[in-house]
C-alpha cells in the first residue's frame, strides 16, 4: 500500500524509539489534538514504548464526539418527521442525544441512512424527489469544504428537497479557548495532518508565538507519530518553539486555498457548543444568507430543550489532560462504548473509548 | 439492557449479541449443553456421540463476489459442526421467501447450495418453504440445521485452550465482512474483494488425521478474529497473545479497511478457522493445513498464556502492545 | 479525527476522478483539491473528495533520513 506501508516499518520504528530515548531528558506532556492520532497511538501500542519522561495527552479529539447533545437532539427531532430521510456519516449513528440515538430512531422506523460522502446524500435527494433529505453536516475544517462544495452543487442543480444541519466545528478556536483558560499544562502540540491539509500552519504559528508552545504537524501512521514526537522532543530540549511539518506528503504551510475559498463562500463562523467544553466563540460554521435555503433549521421547527452535559462527567478535564479516564467515577462502570455519557467515550476515537478498548492497565 | 428495542447491534455477534443471550435466552432455555455456548451442541444419543447446530442467513446482498446466501447457508452449518470435530452428514434447509422473488434467482441459489453440499459431502434430507407477503421479509432468508457424528475420543470445545498452546489461523482474515459491506453499500465501483465462504470439514479432517491433540476449533464469523479470540479466552479462562505481523491479510482487504475506517480484526470470515493446539504439535498441524485448498495460507498467530485470564493482547508490528476487545457494535464506514 | 487515504488517479473527467488503491476503485470529486492532479498522481481522499495532490519528492524525502540512518547502523552491525 503505497504511501502507507512504508510508514509502518518496524526497523525504522525501532530507530526512532531509540532516538527518542536518547534525546528525552526533560519530563514533558505532549497533546495529540486529533482523535485519529489517539487511535493510532493506541492501535500500535506507542504509549508503552516511550520513556517515562514523555506523557501523551489526548486533546479535543474528533468532531463527532464534541457534537453537543442539543445538536443530536435536533437530528433526532428531524428523524421523526415521516417525509424526512436522514443521511449521515456512520460515526454519528451511536452518538447519544438526551433521550435517543439515530440508531434507536432507525430501529423505531425512522429512515436513517449511512453515507460515505456528502455527495451521496445529495444523490439520495435526487433519487427521492418526494422525500426531504437532510444531511448531518459534521466535521472539522477537513470535511467542511467537501460539504460546502456539495451545497454549491445542490444550488447549481436547483434541488429543493436537500438540506443540511450544520454542526461543523473549527479547531483553532477550541485550542485557543483551552490555552486562554489556563487549563492546559502541555509543552508541545501534535497537530492534525488532515486539518492542516486545509488550513495550513498559520494558526499554529500564532499559538507558538503567543503561548510559547512548539508544534509539529503529524501524519497518521506509526512512523509519522514517532517522528513527530522525536521532532517535538528535539525542539523542547533545544528550547525552540517553532511549528514544523512532519506530514510533508499531506500538508503544506499555506494549506488548501481552493478548499478554504469554497468553505468561506458557503459558510460563515458562528459560536458553537462543544460537548465537554461548552460554548466557544466563533468555533462553528453556519450557512451564509445566500445558502440559507439549504438550512434544515430554517425549514423545520427544531426547537429542543437546552441540554446540559452530565455534571459528574469529567470529559472536559480529560480533554485538557488534567484528568485521565480512570479518574472518572462513570468510566467502565456506567460509561462504556455501548452506553457512552461524555464525548470521550462517544466515538471510537475518544480518549475514554480508546482507553477502554486498547489500554493494558 | 441498554436499549428497549432490538437494534442491529444485537445481531452483530459482538457484546450486544452476548448480552441478549445472557439476559434473555439463557435464563429461560439454559441447560448444560446450551450454557457452553459452543458452535454446536455435542451429546450422546442412542449410543452415538452427535453434534447438532442451527444457523439463519439473512445476508444483504444475497449475491456477492465469492458466493451467495445459498453457499453461505451450507458453509455456515457445515463449519459450525466441524468446529466440534464432527463429520457433518445431514442438513435441513428452511426458506422464507418474499412474494415476487424471481424463480431464476432461487434456482441460482439452489445451484450453489447443491455445489457446496457436493463439495462438503453432505446431504440435505429435510426442508421447508414459506412465502410471505411483499415487505414481510427481504427477498429470501434461509435457515439450515445440521447433524454429524463426533468420534468418541474427540473433545474439541471453546473451553479447552490451555496455557502454552499455539493459536493457528487457516488463512487471511476479514475477506467476507469487507466484501459484504462494500457490496451492500456500493462503496467501490470495482474491487478484487471476494468472500471466503467455503466448507471447512475436509480441512478439519486433515488436521484431525495428523493425530494431534486439538483443543479448540472456532470459526471467526460475525465479530471477526478479535471477538472469537475473546470468547475463547473467556470460556477457557486463559489469556491469548497474538502477533499483528503474523496475521495473514490480503492487501486489498487491508486497503479497503483503511479507506472505510474499519478494523479487519472485527470483520467476519466465512471460510476460516482458528485452531488451538499444543505448541509441540503446531508445526505438524500447520503443515497438514497448508496442503489443503482452504488452508494454504495457514499461520501461527499467537500463544495461550496464563496471566490476565479473559484478555486478548496484540503485539503490534512496531513492537508495542494493545488489548484486543470484543466488537462493541456493528462496524460502519466512518470519516473520523 | 479525519480519516483520509492516498489513492491513485486512474481517469479524470471534469470534476470527477476514478481513483484506485490496491484494486479498490472509487469515484471521487475534484471540486476542492489543492492542485489539479494528473493520471498516475496520488491524491489524499476524504469523504469522497480529493483534498491534496501528493508531491512524490516531498514524500520520498521524509523517509530517506531514517532509511539512511538504518542503512548506516546495518553496515556497522555487519
Amino acid at each position: 500500500m503505497k504511501h502507507l506501508s512504508e510508514y509502518r516499518d518496524k526497523h525504522i520504528a525501532k530507530k526512532l524509539i531509540d532516538a527518542i530515548w536518547d534525546l528525552s531528558e526533560t519530563p514533558v506532556r505532549l497533546m495529540e489534538v486529533c482523535g485519529s492520532h489517539t487511535v493510532s497511538i493506541f492501535r500500535h501500542g506507542i504509549r508503552q514504548m516511550l520513556p517515562e519522561t514523555i506523557q501523551l495527552i489526548s486533546g479535543p479529539g474528533c468532531p463527532v464526539c464534541v457534537t453537543a447533545r442539543a445538536e443530536i437532539d435536533r437530528a433526532i427531532v428531524l428523524s421523526s418527521y415521516p417525509e424526512v430521510i436522514i443521511t449521515t456519516f456512520g460515526d454519528m449513528i451511536r452518538v447519544p442525544g438526551s433521550l435517543s440515538t439515530l440508531q434507536k430512531q432507525r430501529a423505531g422506523g425512522a429512515d436513517v441512512r449511512v453515507v460515505y460522502s456528502s455527495f451521496d446524500a445529495l444523490k439520495t435527494a435526487c433519487e427521492n424527489p418526494k422525500k426531504t433529505v437532510v444531511f448531518l453536516a459534521i466535521g472539522f475544517e477537513t470535511t467542511a469544504p467537501a460539504i460546502a462544495a456539495t451545497v454549491l452543487e445542490a444550488k447549481r442543480i436547483k434541488i429543493d428537497n436537500f438540506f443540511i444541519l450544520s454542526a461543523h466545528k473549527l479547531l483553532p478556536p477550541a485550542l485557543t479557548a483551552l490555552l486562554n483558560s489556563d487549563r492546559l499544562n502541555i509543552q508541545g502540540f501534535i497537530y492534525p495532518g488532515h486539518v492542516t491539509t486545509i488550513i495550513g500552519t498559520l494558526a499554529y504559528e500564532q499559538i507558538a508565538q503567543k503561548h510559547g508552545i512548539p508544534g509539529v504537524v503529524c501524519g497518521f501512521e506509526p512512523i509519522d507519530i514517532l517522528e513527530t514526537i522525536f521532532m517535538l522532543i528535539r525542539q523542547i530540549e533545544q528550547g525552540e518553539t517553532t511549528v514544523e511539518i512532519q506530514y510533508k506528503r499531506g500538508a503544506t504551510a499555506t494549506g488548501n486555498l481552493r478548499a478554504t475559498e469554497v468553505l468561506n463562500q458557503v459558510f460563515i463562523t458562528c459560536d458553537s457548543n462543544w460537548r465537554g467544553l461548552g460554548l466557544i466563540p466563533e468555533s462553528g460554521l453556519t450557512l451564509r444568507d445566500e445558502y440559507r435555503s439549504f438550512a434544515a433549521e430554517d425549514y423545520f421547527d427544531l426547537k429542543v430543550q437546552p441540554a446540559k452535559d452530565h455534571p459528574d462527567c469529567v470529559c472536559g478535564e480529560v480533554i485538557c489532560g488534567t484528568k485521565n479516564p480512570a479518574e472518572c467515577r462513570f468510566y467502565r462502570k456506567v460509561c462504556t462504548p455501548q452506553n457512552p455519557i461524555g464525548p470521550c467515550m462517544v466515538s471510537t476515537e475518544g480518549t475514554c473509548a480508546a482507553y477502554y478498548k486498547y489500554y493494558i492497565a | 439492557m441498554v436499549s428497549d428495542k432490538i437494534i442491529l447491534d444485537h445481531g452483530s455477534g459482538g457484546r450486544s449479541s452476548q448480552e441478549l443471550i445472557e439476559k434473555l435466552f439463557l435464563p429461560r432455555f439454559g441447560n448444560s449443553l446450551l450454557n457452553e455456548l459452543n458452535d454446536s451442541a455435542v451429546f450422546e444419543l442412542g449410543g452415538a456421540k452427535l453434534a447438532f447446530t442451527t444457523d439463519s442467513f439473512v445476508v444483504d446482498p444475497i449475491f456477492f463476489p465469492g458466493g451467495d446466501i445459498g453457499s453461505l447457508a451450507i458453509c455456515g452449518t457445515v463449519n459450525d459442526l466441524s468446529m466440534r470435530g464432527a463429520r457433518p452428514s445431514y442438513l435441513s434447509v428452511g426458506f422464507i421467501i418474499e412474494e415476487g422473488f424471481l424463480i431464476k434467482e432461487l434456482e441460482q441459489i439452489l445451484f450453489s447450495m447443491e455445489k457446496v453440499a457436493f463439495e462438503a459431502d453432505i446431504q440435505i434430507v429435510t426442508g421447508d418453504t414459506k412465502v410471505v407477503p411483499k415487505g414481510a421479509a427481504d427477498k429470501i432468508f434461509i435457515n439450515t440445521s445440521g447433524i454429524g457424528l463426533v468420534p468418541a475420543n474427540i473433545d474439541i470445545a471453546g473451553q479447552n485452550a490451555r496455557p502454552g498452546d499455539a493459536v493457528l489461523i487457516s488463512g487471511t482474515i476479514a475477506d467476507h465482512g469487507i466484501t459484504i459491506l462494500s457490496a451492500r453499500e456500493g462503496l467501490f465501483l470495482d474491487s478484487p474483494l471476494k468472500s471466503d465462504a467455503s466448507p471447512l470439514n475436509h480441512l478439519v479432517q486433515k488436521m484431525l488425521n495428523t493425530g494431534s491433540e486439538i483443543h479448540v476449533f472456532r470459526d471467526p464469523t460475525r465479530g471477526g478474529l478479535a471477538t472469537t479470540l475473546n470468547e475463547i479466552a473467556i470460556q477457557s479462562q486463559v489469556a491469548i497473545d497474538i502477533y499483528e505481523e503474523a496475521i495473514p491479510i490480503n492487501e486489498s482487504v487491508l486497503a479497503a479497511s483503511e479507506i472505510l475506517g474499519l478494523d479487519p480484526l472485527y470483520m467476519a470470515n466465512e471460510g476460516k478457522l482458528i485452531a488451538i493446539v499444543p505448541q509441540s504439535q503446531a508445526e505438524a498441524v500447520l503443515a497438514a493445513m497448508r496442503e489443503t485448498p482452504y488452508g494454504r495460507q495457514a499461520a501461527l498467530i499467537g500463544q495461550v498464556k496464563e496471566q490476565n485470564p479473559g484478555k486478548v493482547v496484540m503485539h503490534t508490528t512496531i513492537g508495542g502492545k494493545r488489548i484486543i476487545d470484543m466488537l462493541t457494535g456493528e462496524q460502519l464506514p466512518r470519516i473520523c | 479525527m479525519c480519516l483520509a487515504v492516498p489513492m491513485e488517479i486512474k481517469k479524470i473527467s471534469g470534476n470527477i476522478a476514478l481513483v484506485e488503491y490496491e484494486g479498490a476503485k472509487k469515484e471521487v470529486r475534484l471540486d476542492i483539491v489543492d492542485q489539479q492532479p494528473a493520471v498516475g498522481d496520488y491524491v489524499i481522499i476524504h469523504a469522497g473528495f480529493a483534498l491534496h495532490r501528493i508531491d512524490e519528492e516531498e514524500a520520498k524525502k521524509s523517509l530517506r533520513y531514517w532509511e539512511e540512518i538504518l542503512a548506516k547502523t546495518d553496515e556497522t552491525f555487519e
